[in-house]
């Protein structure tokens, strides 16, 4: 895939948590060669069920189409959601380890995280590390300020999303009863 | 009450309806089989080689319409089946396969005869299992079984480590899955199929591509009755042959790569196209650009993933064929077609792409006309890859529901021999031919041992060319008779057949086909035929890879060449 057009569109998926899921899922978007820029995976509210958010960059939707069924036919995932023509509140977390080795680099560091209202997490002799929460264009400016002062490491969570407002996410309640409505 | 894990399986599988297994033993499965004497209602036929064990379990799901069931050991055990399970998944075959795994503290310490085997068959099944704990056993056969026969078939592998089948614990068999994230949608949606029927309706030259799903959604009522209905032709794809009676009034073959010129010409002239448990291959399809220019698609599959995959769908509808055409049917009104027929009937005139060349040798074209005459169209056919297996789609007449076997996705050379053997076992009072190539017979002839051992009563008609032919073919057409790698040394296949214990006869001249099938036909038990055929014989119509019909060569072109190497893809 190539050209301009290239979006990044944002699946959000409810998988069984089981030993080898993150494989399955894993190995699927490789075999069929999609590409996925961000995955984030954590507990969701229900017990036995992770909730994972995908960032796939694609110039069709007849890919990210295909993302969402291929993901479907996995069969530990349970519940998948194409967000990219929802209205959603999508975060990001970095943490990002920046050289302090001057007081004067300090208080200008100080600064720059007050107007992000980012955190310093840990203060060491030559260094600060910086906890930001936010969109992913929030995440780059701040990178783009502190790479003046050097930056030792960054580690980034990639994208967490949800849709806003009304929809409530699936219950296993929900989950079961559709289990034992399945026919042959 | 109490049972160990390897009983817990042999169980599982009589409550499954499992009635044969075909295996190969070993260490980390050597606790199961050592049970299954105590269970003499699964017969355990033992192939030589396991990769014969999942093909025969394919070829015995696909006649029988039951789940197939293979067992083979840890490690080299297990690996020997990744073909038979990609075979199967690619067409959708129902398949479930138990392998054993060292025991529990060994895992991941790289012990004797330890692979990765989830890992190993994780892309090539719909779905796999490691049983950590006995408890979960029976539950996890109950799914493998929901899982391989429900929905799109495929193949489920479960992997037992050696200790988990020996523990016992407290068995009971569930009556239900619990599966939430797994729910095939069957009928199809009722405005998509208003929408098909108005499509129909309106439709002045609608052909219907029939493939593997009508079949394995045992569809061919609902089939007939839609195309007699709405009068309109059908083709049916390599893995759909069968599904539509071949002497049909409305049957018109077989599209594709090597289909017949006039089915694909219908296909070009189409304006709405019906598919149907069919995805749309690229050995049917070519050049996706130039696929059925001027027609609307409805695509009916159960396999949500397979709409809008390769080709653009006018109205998708996801579900049972079955139930998707009877739903269908209601809707649509009786028509006729006059025009549309008669053209198609032109067409086949025009194009006799089923006319066999004129000759005193042994063409295979010919031989393959001579079993179907001599069986009637009765038998089951199951085929190899290669020339023989399209000459078989091409020349044999199917009208029998699920009679014609053989591996079009994965095109696994070598899954005739195994197929049949897995055929006829599920199928003992039906006829059955593997039509072999002689390169493909020879990655699974070891299986003559089990074909003999169990009096599986197969006829082996091996097409024997001395070349890898279809690859030859290429060589002639794309590489200017650069006949690399393709020419076969060959042993004296009567002598194998004889070395086995198997009547084993030669075909060399025209005049000795006809009389030979008989006399193998008349014999009770296995007969292996040397047909030694013209050996540079060409599959035609060729629609060249990546082309479209407009590009499709018909017959033998003298001298051709027809682009460089470097244009031709796979």
């Amino acid at each position: 895939m190539s050209g301009n057009n290239v979006h990044s569109h944002t699946i959000t998926a409810l998988v069984q948590d089981r030993p080898g899921v993150l494989t399955r899922i894993a190995s699927m978007f490789r075999r069929r060669g999609f590409n996925i820029a961000s995955l984030a995976v954590g507990k969701s509210e229900q017990a036995q069920l992770s909730r994972m958010t995908f960032v796939v960059d694609s110039d069709s939707d007849d890919i990210v189409e295909q993302v969402t069924k291929q993901l479907h036919k996995i069969i530990e995932v349970v519940k998948v959601s194409d967000l990219s023509k929802e209205d959603i509140v999508a975060r990001e977390l970095a943490l990002v380890k920046v050289r302090a080795q001057t007081a004067s680099a300090r208080s200008e560091i100080i600064q720059v995280v007050e107007l992000f209202r980012a955190k310093i997490v840990d203060v060491a002799a030559d260094s600060v590390a910086i906890e930001v929460t936010g969109d992913e264009d929030k995440i780059e400016s701040i990178l783009t300020l502190l790479r003046g002062f050097g930056i030792v490491e960054v580690m980034r969570t990639g994208r967490v999303a949800m849709v806003r407002g009304k929809k409530a996410p699936l219950k296993t309640g929900e989950a079961k009863s559709r289990a034992s409505t399945r026919g042959g | 009450m109490k049972r160990t894990g390897a009983q817990i399986v042999c169980e599982s599988l009589i409550k499954e309806g499992v009635d044969v297994v075909f295996g190969l033993v070993g260490g980390a499965i050597l606790p199961l089989y050592q049970t299954l004497p105590e269970y003499p209602q699964l017969k355990h036929i033992m192939v030589r080689h396991e990769q014969c064990a999942a093909h025969a379990a394919d070829g015995y799901a696909r006649v029988t319409g039951k789940v197939g069931v293979c067992f083979a050991t840890s490690g080299p055990g297990a690996t020997n089946l990744v073909t038979g399970l990609a075979t199967a998944l690619m067409d959708s075959v129902a398949m479930v396969a138990i392998t054993g795994q060292v025991p529990r503290a060994a895992i991941g310490k790289d012990a004797f005869q330890e692979t990765d085997v989830t890992g190993v068959t994780l892309p090539v099944t719909k779905h796999n299992y490691l049983v950590m704990d006995p408890k979960d056993l029976a539950a996890t056969i109950k799914e493998a079984f929901h899982l391989a026969r429900t929905g799109r078939p495929g193949p489920v592998l479960v992997d037992i480590p050696k200790d988990v089948q020996q523990e016992e614990v407290d068995y009971r068999y569930p009556d239900s899955v619990d599966l939430p994230g797994y729910k095939p949608h069957l009928t199809g949606h009722p405005t998509q199929i208003k929408r098909a029927a108005k499509l129909i309706a309106e439709a002045e030259r609608p052909i219907i591509l029939a493939g593997h799903g009508v079949i394995i959604s045992k569809a061919y009522a609902e089939l007939k009755e839609l195309a007699e209905k709405a009068q309109i032709p059908v083709i049916t794809t390599l893995l759909g042959i069968s599904g539509f009676p071949e002497n049909h009034v409305l049957s018109v073959g077989m599209p594709g790569m090597h289909g017949m010129a006039y089915a694909n010409i219908a296909i070009d002239r189409s304006d709405l196209l019906i598919a149907i448990g069919m995805r749309f291959d690229d050995r049917v399809v070519g050049r996706v650009s130039d696929f059925a220019p001027r027609a609307k698609i409805i695509h009916i599959d159960i396999d949500p993933a397979e709409i809008g995959k390769n080709v653009k769908t006018t109205v998708p509808l996801v579900g049972d064929a079955k139930r998707v055409l009877a739903a269908l049917n209601r809707q649509v009104e009786h028509q006729e077609r006059g025009e549309w027929i008669k053209q198609i009937d032109v067409l086949k005139r025009e194009h006799p792409s089923h006319e066999i060349p004129i000759s005193d040798k042994v063409l295979p074209q010919y031989v393959v006309n001579q079993i179907w005459e001599a069986t009637g169209g009765n038998a089951i056919i199951v085929t190899g890859v290669g020339q023989h297996q399209m000459w078989a789609a091409q020349h044999y007449y199917y009208t029998k529901p699920a009679s014609f076997v053989t591996s079009g996705g994965l095109g696994t050379m070598g899954f005739e021999v195994p197929a049949a053997m897995g055929a006829k076992v599920g199928k003992p009072r039906d006829e059955v031919w593997a039509i072999c190539g002689d390169g493909g017979f020879q990655m699974t002839l070891q299986e003559l041992a089990t074909i003999v051992e169990n009096k599986i009563d197969v006829k082996l008609a091996i097409f024997n060319n001395s070349f890898h032919g279809m690859v030859r073919q290429w060589q002639e057409i794309f590489y200017k008779k650069s006949y690399v790698a393709t020419k076969l040394f060959n042993p004296d296949f009567v002598k194998l057949a004889d070395a086995y214990g198997m009547t084993g006869l030669r075909v060399t001249n025209k005049e000795e086909v006809r009389p030979i099938i008989d006399q193998a036909r008349a014999v009770k038990g296995p007969v292996l035929i040397d047909f030694v055929v013209e050996s540079e014989e060409n599959v035609y119509p060729m629609i060249p890879a990546g082309t479209s019909v407009n590009e499709m060569l018909e017959a033998p072109l003298p001298g051709l060449h027809l682009v460089d190497s470097k244009d031709s893809s796979t």
